[in-house]
């Protein structure tokens, strides 16, 4: 095929519909029969105490966001990892001195105390 | 050229002749073959899922001293087959107050994004689904859709104990997608490419980059096993905490949907560790039979995903602040050192001949690995004296 963004295209179309196809087996085979104690919610046998989109903990916050400072420091990576053999030592070297920026970063959230989970 | 030595140009060719003689556009008849082949390969993986039910309920039987499924077939072979007729005959109950699309919707992702990695795998020399220039980002993508398909189950379940556990399983595989990235980074400085088959490719001669990179190997283990959310990782189902974590509120076809999607993950994983690390379909006789080359490749990622099983049943579950601090204290600093280690030496070794660059490589991760271990062994070194102090 000539471009290959059309045959992942169809992978993914595809890649989708096969698992729809046991949950339409499902959907007319099974029998339905709801009823309001089936369809609350399952807490081990305890009633449910207020809304349950409850707000929690901040911190997985701070995780995310160090997250999304590296995983966008590591897209500019791979061009550099990719291109290493044909640069000169100089673009290797630059590279390098990236890593230690974003290591530097990653020591400051460290420094304050912001990985310790309290 | 014959069916042995290019079995999917010749099939396609056969096929290509069949339908421009009904008077089919060649283009069309392109389009046609390539969505029949992508039928066949997917029915092919999930076929292949179902008996991975039964392989990692034998492995597990026989990790704890039990014998396992052995009733239907020889040696329980056709168990998943009962299982799975239970579980689409199975009512199917969706809590009230739950967000009906996003909830029937995620277990399809949960499982399509397993499936959207079969795209590039390479099988063997000639047999893969698309050479994707960009395969290990294509990778790191489908892996996205993963998470997101996991934060959408346990934010539309209406539960508590789903919520908590998606949240903390989003923190762990958003947490190791980091190392995983800076590991997938060393094979593309190693092969100068992010193609898969052209890594597999570059490993010709028996120069597996796991001779090269061995450490890179183990981070990528390590990092992948994190992103399945197996055990150790596992802390999205925490038994005792919040039972089943962020698929709890899920039943019949759709809990199937998740477990088969873990399933498939894992051993596509272990596909990638071969891949990657391992050589891929490379075997002797594997460059002129494509069809053996699949086999090797079948075998070796049936090898990582044993391996993976081995970890889950013998590893207990690890705490979230051990988990987290263990990712962003120790496996990320290690990951980027090691990046640069590899970057620097492969760039100065990589004129040398093959007898000095691999041995080269393979020193500068035992100099790395040392270096490591002599770090945290003064750390608790001092810990021990901070404490004795008191």
């Amino acid at each position: 095929m000539e471009n290959p963004w059309i045959y992942i295209g169809l992978f993914v179309l595809i890649g989708v519909i096969i698992p729809i196809v046991p949950l339409a087996a499902s959907a007319i085979l099974a029998p339905h029969k709801p009823n309001p104690i089936k369809q609350s919610t399952y807490e081990c046998g305890m009633e449910t105490v207020g809304d349950n989109w409850v707000q929690f903990k901040s911190q997985y916050y701070i995780f995310a966001l160090a997250f999304l400072i590296f995983d966008v420091e590591t897209v500019f990576l791979f061009p550099w990892a990719l291109a290493l053999n044909v640069t000169p030592l100089f673009v290797a070297a630059e590279g390098v001195i990236f890593i230690l920026i974003l290591l530097a970063g990653l020591y400051f959230v460290w420094q304050k105390r912001m990985l310790e989970w309290v | 050229m014959n069916f042995w030595t290019d079995p999917i140009h010749v099939i396609y060719q056969g096929l290509m002749q069949t339908f421009t003689g009904w008077g089919m556009a060649a283009e069309v008849a392109g389009i046609l073959i390539n969505l029949l082949g992508i039928v066949l390969m997917i029915t092919a993986i999930m076929v292949l899922d179902i008996f991975l039910v039964w392989i990692e309920r034998k492995v597990v039987a026989r990790f704890q001293d039990r014998l396992g499924p052995n009733r239907v077939g020889p040696w329980g072979i056709f168990q998943p087959f009962p299982d799975i007729i239970k579980l689409v005959l199975k009512e199917d109950i969706t809590p009230a107050g739950a967000d009906k699309w996003v909830f029937n919707l995620a277990p399809i992702l949960s499982l399509a994004s397993v499936i959207f990695l079969w795209a590039v795998v390479p099988l063997a020399s000639r047999i893969y689904g698309v050479d994707l220039n960009v395969a290990l980002l294509y990778l790191v993508a489908s892996g996205s859709i993963g998470t997101l398909s996991i934060i959408m189950a346990g934010w539309s379940s209406n539960n508590k104990y789903a919520l908590v556990g998606a949240y903390r399983m989003v923190a762990n595989m958003v947490s190791y997608e980091i190392p995983l990235a800076a590991s997938l980074l060393i094979p593309t400085i190693l092969s100068g490419s992010m193609s898969l088959t052209n890594i597999v490719n570059q490993q010709a001669h028996g120069v597996w980059f796991f001779f090269v990179s061995p450490l890179g190997a183990l981070l990528f283990l390590v990092a992948a096993i994190a992103e399945l959310g197996r055990s150790p990782f596992d802390l999205n189902e925490g038994e005792s905490e919040i039972v089943a974590g962020f698929h709890i509120e899920y039943t019949g076809m759709k809990f199937g949907l998740f477990y088969a999607g873990e399933l498939l993950h894992a051993f596509t994983f272990g596909g990638f560790v071969a891949a990657l690390f391992f050589g891929g379909w490379h075997g002797p006789w594997a460059e002129e039979y494509p069809l053996l080359g699949a086999f090797y490749f079948v075998a070796k990622a049936m090898l990582g995903y044993w391996i993976i099983m081995w970890i889950k049943y013998t590893v207990p579950r690890i705490r979230i602040d051990h988990m987290l601090a263990f990712n962003w204290k120790f496996l990320t600093p290690l990951a980027f050192a090691l990046l640069i280690v590899t970057a620097l030496t492969h760039r100065f070794l990589m004129d040398f001949p093959t007898w000095v660059y691999v041995p080269g490589m393979f020193l500068s991760n035992v100099l790395v690995a040392w270096a490591t271990l002599e770090i945290l062994r003064g750390n608790a070194r001092r810990e021990r004296l901070a404490a004795e102090a008191h």
